[in-house]
Formats: structure tokens, sequence, C-alpha cells
């Protein structure tokens, strides 16, 4: 499906917005979706700031994030504009302590709790 | 539409000729898998190129038809 300019700037300006963004289904209080689930709470268990967007909410966001980031599942996870990757990446980097040595090196707050 | 285990086997050792390949079935449903791949096709790529690569090759069959399948890559030392 191609992406439309106008999904195309809605994207960039979420990611550009916030330092750590996450497209999920759902909320993070109200996931709608295991993978998102586990995503949102890898995050929470951060102590990271993070937008969301909610692709349940718009097909067009839904279906466009994933020629915008040649990744064809959801959650998908950006921090400084930079796609890190969906669930399975963010499970292997926070087991091995990646995903905060990312945030701390890209000058991101983490609260380990 | 969900896959049957051997089916999804035979695509991915055809995409992935000398890897040593494991797929578990998670739910019994033919529609959630856990995958592993160990090949040297992923040396030197990132573990998002690697991961890339292996849904290029299962084109079609992610998200609208395969609805979940937790992915392990690794390259060959």
């Amino acid at each position: 499906m191609e992406l439309d300019e106008n999904t195309k700037t809605q994207i960039e300006n979420m990611i550009g917005e916030n330092e750590v963004f996450l497209f999920m289904k759902g909320n993070p209080d109200f996931p709608m979706c295991g993978f998102s689930s586990v995503a949102s709470a890898i995050l929470k268990k951060c102590g990271v700031n993070f937008g969301h967007c909610n692709v349940l909410d718009d097909e067009k966001i839904r279906e466009g994030i994933k020629s915008f980031s040649n990744w064809p599942t959801i959650p998908q996870l950006y921090i400084k504009k930079e796609f890190v990757g969906g669930c399975d990446i963010m499970k292997e980097m926070a087991e091995s302590g990646e995903l905060i040595e990312l945030l701390n090196t890209r000058g991101i707050e983490t609260q380990i709790s | 539409m969900p896959i049957e285990q051997f089916k999804l086997e035979e695509l991915i050792k055809n995409k992935f000729p000398n890897a040593n390949i494991l797929v578990e079935d998670l739910a019994g449903d033919n529609n959630h898998y856990s995958v592993s791949i160990e090949s040297s096709a992923f040396n030197g790529l990132s573990r998002i190129q690697q991961h890339q690569l292996v849904y290029k090759s299962l084109d079609g069959l992610m998200d609208n038809e395969l609805h979940a399948m937790q992915l392990k890559t690794k390259g060959t030392k």
C-alpha cells in the first residue's frame, strides 16, 4: 500500500515531537493486543516517558507505518525518529540491557522500576 | 488465513537453505509460532535487517495471514 504524503507527514510529526514513540494497538493502559501490551510494559518498566498512537483508530496510519519503516507488524518503537524494532527486538534488547543503554546514550532519562 | 507448521518450515528452509531452524507452534491453531533461525545470511546485519530479511522472504504471509510469529535470528560466527 502506497504511503500518501499526508499520512507520512502525520507519522513524521509524531516521531519528531516525541523522543520515544510507540505505534501500538490500543493504548498503554488498555493495550488491545498481546505484543502491544508487552511493548508498552517494557517502556513503562524503563520508566521512560513515551508518546503513543493507537493504530486501530486510523487505518491509514496502521498501514502507512508499515511501509514507512518497511516492517510488517505493530507495535513499532521509535527513539529519536529512528525505528528500533517490534516486540521481539524490544524484548531481546530489554533482556540484554541494550534498550536502557540506547535510551541513555540518546540522552533520554530512564528510571528502572 | 493460518498456515500449517510444515509449510512454514518448508518455506523458511528454502529461503535459508543452510540455516538451522526451529519452529514451535505456540497455540495449536496454526496461527501463533515461535521461529528461530541461525544462518550465515544474517552475518553482518543488524537485528532489524535480519528480521526484515525474514519478513521479506515470507512476503504476504505476515500480519494479514500469519497473525503472530515470535522471531529470533542469529548469524553464524
